[in-house]
């Protein structure tokens, strides 16, 4: 069933061994946390505090706006100092409540429990899943519940349980499925009770033997669940590219997975949805690989969510002297930041350091149309045809190209000789489509 | 005043980071190292080629190299442009223009067809991704059009350094000859004949005589990726179907295939002028489209044309439609699977 290989792709260097052999190590306390109330895709959740307000550990700080949209919790016991704009790892500047801790960590009533699984109905289980707050934790921050809420008529027969992580540098999944396949099979198995799906796949690549054998030794005892090994090409780990990679399923384009009756649950997520179900735990903490060799000691972290990455740096050694990037998220797909002062989110996976001499400073050259964009192209589209309607604005050609089909995943930058800044073509067209629809509609 | 602290901390860190859009990461294959392993795969011919045709040669291929390295210059200077020489592009083009002259080529015409090529075809369109014809051939077309005595009266037999240059006719010049005054072809390739074709002992353009190292050049820029194998395989195949299907029609007037495939510059053009990224089709479909329409326009030139060889004109034809192929060809996106049994 594995090997099957979907079009494209690319190999970049992995750089997996600085951390992949390093044990999760627990971030102590920070002298503040920045919690940004947009962590999840979809609407903003309503903030619930102002300055000045005393909050437990797990209190809902922010809550829910709507049915795509979470609760933000929060991370430990404290005051709010402020309620104000804060650079958001993925770009802008976003409004967060700045909480300094008061060292008590002490929980909210009712939080921190065990609870009786056995006893739960699916509605219940997707009920403690959305009031946790959980979104996909590999990046793509999709609130969790929404995704276990088929419309009617759609049903699910397989759950993918993504283990990939493709994205180079990043070894956070890696140590969670070494450090707890126990727990992750048992978040697996919420959303698969929710859902009523028999067959559970653990999909991970072959750079990771030793995940692998856990992974299958935990799955042993679990019915209906297996174990696949993936060839290691980026980008493997994309919802759609899996899918076709373990099932030969191809999501229609435009499509959901639910579409080929597939749910895709990142490894982190599961983890969360463990313990949200079994302790009603809200989703605190992550697990954050800072890597890179801008840093000293590279380090998988479990980080509270809306700790600096200021701090996170530090807390491996600190920032080299010509580090010139710092990516939240991995080097394919993560974002540059401008600032140590972005915080950690639910979908913050990384943050990767590039020093000087392994950047690449984009000097753009004309297309020369070599096809090495469109070999490595997983979403089979045209890369070096739609950069070039982009730069002359022709955004009607580009959607007939189906731009808004591309992953983002940035496989035809990678490989492009001239250096072209594709994807950044790609998200401005996508966003000027976006725009010409809202107009029209 | 918090604003403030803000805002400073902001201009502190701002320059210290670069900001710009994901990926992040590249593989460091640029245009300059993609020339630089044409030029490489182009090497043992070239050099082969002065072994064989001597000085004459060996100055036909600095000439061109330096006019177009100087042409790229110059015009993009006066355009007012970047300078773009080291891309390398402009090596290659001026290394393939040379070796589609003959030994014999004077300095001026070698001169000339740089600037044709690079001026004309390639940096008042734009300059490299923008020529819609492959400059090189434009610049070979042109020469041969305004100087036919230069370009194919005088082509020598290798002789080494040039001391005994014994004027002949290239082997397919020498079959269209007999063919228009005798009737017939008189072509006759005895095991010798063969063999001397294959190694490049025969007359010809400068880098089309030695099909072996073309090919082996060839296979090593398919080996690193630079081309893929679609346009060479679809052209080479179409012409050896097509000259075998009229050989079967009437062995007098059409020679055997193996002969067509192995004279003229089938090679160098199938490998290194058909498969320029510019001026051929983006998707494996459209490189494959592209090759065959080459070789059907080659085996026409040959056959029934004027010209004894028709590689330069079919690879420019073909290089017309590129923008059509490309459009009929477009990559069908992921998941838009044509309509399939239900299953």
């Amino acid at each position: 069933m594995s090997g099957r290989h979907f079009f494209g792709g690319v190999h970049p260097e992995y750089h997996k061994e600085m951390t992949a052999g390093k044990a999760i190590e627990a971030m102590p306390m920070p002298e503040k946390l920045i919690v940004h109330f947009a962590q999840n895709i979809g609407s903003m959740p309503t903030p619930l505090v102002k300055r000045g307000d005393q909050v437990k550990k797990g209190q809902v700080i922010a809550e829910a706006s709507g049915f795509v949209s979470v609760p933000v919790h929060a991370p430990t016991s404290g005051k709010v100092e402020a309620v104000d704009m804060f650079p958001n790892p993925v770009g802008a500047e976003t409004l967060a409540a700045v909480i300094a801790p008061d060292g008590e960590d002490a929980w909210a009533e009712g939080l921190n429990v065990e609870q009786d699984t056995d006893s739960m109905n699916g509605d219940q289980i997707k009920g403690l899943i959305r009031d946790a707050g959980l979104v996909g934790m590999g990046g793509a921050t999709f609130p969790t519940h929404v995704k276990l809420s088929p419309p009617e008529g759609k049903y699910i027969d397989t759950l993918i349980l993504n283990g990939a992580e493709c994205e180079p540098y990043l070894t956070a999944d890696h140590r969670l499925m070494l450090e707890h396949p126990a727990e992750i099979l048992e978040g697996a198995s919420f959303f698969a009770r929710v859902l009523d799906v028999k067959r559970v796949i653990v999909a991970i690549e072959k750079n990771k033997p030793d995940a692998i054998e856990k992974m299958k030794k935990a799955v042993e005892v679990k019915e209906g669940y297996s174990v696949e090994a993936l060839d290691v090409v980026y980008p493997q780990g994309a919802e759609k590219q899996l899918i076709f990679a373990l099932t030969g399923r191809r999501v229609p384009a435009g499509g959901l997975p639910m579409d080929v009756n597939v749910l895709v649950q990142n490894v982190g997520t599961a983890f969360a949805a463990y313990e949200a179900v079994r302790f009603k735990r809200p989703l605190l903490e992550r697990v954050v690989t800072v890597t890179g060799n801008g840093v000293a000691e590279p380090k998988n972290i479990r980080a509270r969510i809306g700790t600096r990455f200021e701090d996170m740096i530090d807390r491996c050694g600190g920032l080299a002297e010509d580090t010139v990037k710092v990516i939240s998220g991995g080097p394919m797909m993560g974002v540059a930041q401008y600032s140590l002062d972005a915080a950690v989110t639910k979908g913050t996976s990384g943050i990767v350091t590039l020093r000087k001499d392994e950047v690449v400073q984009f000097v753009s050259d004309p297309c020369i149309r070599c096809g090495r964009c469109v070999e490595a192209c997983p979403m089979r589209l045209n890369p070096s045809a739609l950069s070039i309607f982009i730069e002359m604005c022709h955004f009607e050609d580009a959607a007939e190209y189906h731009v808004t089909d591309c992953i983002e995943c940035g496989s035809c930058a990678y490989v492009c000789p001239s250096q072209r800044p594709l994807v950044h073509h790609f998200r401005r067209a996508k966003a000027e489509i976006r725009k010409m629809s809202r107009k029209a509609g | 005043m918090v604003e403030e602290e803000k805002r400073k901390k902001k201009e502190d860190v701002g320059p210290r980071f670069l900001v710009s859009s994901s990926p992040h990461v590249h593989d460091r294959v640029r245009i300059n190292k993609i020339m630089m392993l044409v030029v490489i795969a182009l090497a043992p011919a070239a050099l082969l080629s002065i072994y064989l045709f001597g000085l004459p040669a060996f100055k036909v291929i600095v000439i061109s190299i330096a006019s177009a390295v100087f042409f790229e210059w110059a015009s993009r200077r006066l355009m007012k442009r970047s300078n773009t020489i080291g891309d390398y592009s402009a090596v290659v083009t001026g290394l393939l223009l040379a070796l589609n002259l003959p030994s014999t080529a004077p300095w001026w015409l070698v001169v000339v067809g740089n600037l044709f090529a690079i001026v004309i075809a390639k940096q008042i369109y734009g300059g490299l991704g923008y020529n819609p014809f492959n400059p090189a051939l434009v610049g070979r077309v042109v020469l041969l059009i305004s100087f036919p005595v230069q370009m194919t009266a005088h082509w020598v037999m290798p002789s080494r350094w040039g001391t005994n240059a014994v004027t002949t006719a290239t082997p397919l010049g020498k079959a269209k000859e007999s063919l228009l005054s005798l009737g017939h072809i008189d072509v006759h390739l005895t095991r010798t004949d063969v063999v001397n074709l294959l190694i490049g002992n025969r007359a010809g353009c400068i880098g089309e005589v030695s099909v072996v190292l073309l090919l082996a050049g060839g296979l090593f820029l398919i080996y690193k990726r630079v081309i893929s194998w679609h346009i060479p395989v679809a052209f080479i195949g179409t012409v050896w179907v097509m000259t075998d299907i009229f050989h079967m029609i009437d062995p007098t007037r059409y020679a055997d295939p193996s002969f067509h495939v192995i004279t003229g510059g089938l090679f160098l053009g199938a490998f290194f002028m058909a498969t320029d990224y510019v001026t051929s089709p983006i998707t494996h479909k459209g490189m494959i489209i592209f090759g065959v329409g080459c070789g059907v326009l080659t085996v026409i030139i040959r056959l029934f044309g004027a010209y004894p060889e028709g590689v330069s004109f079919a690879i420019l034809l073909m290089n017309a439609l590129t923008p059509l192929i490309d459009r009929a060809t477009n990559p069908v996106v992921f998941g838009s699977r044509k309509k399939k049994a239900a299953g």
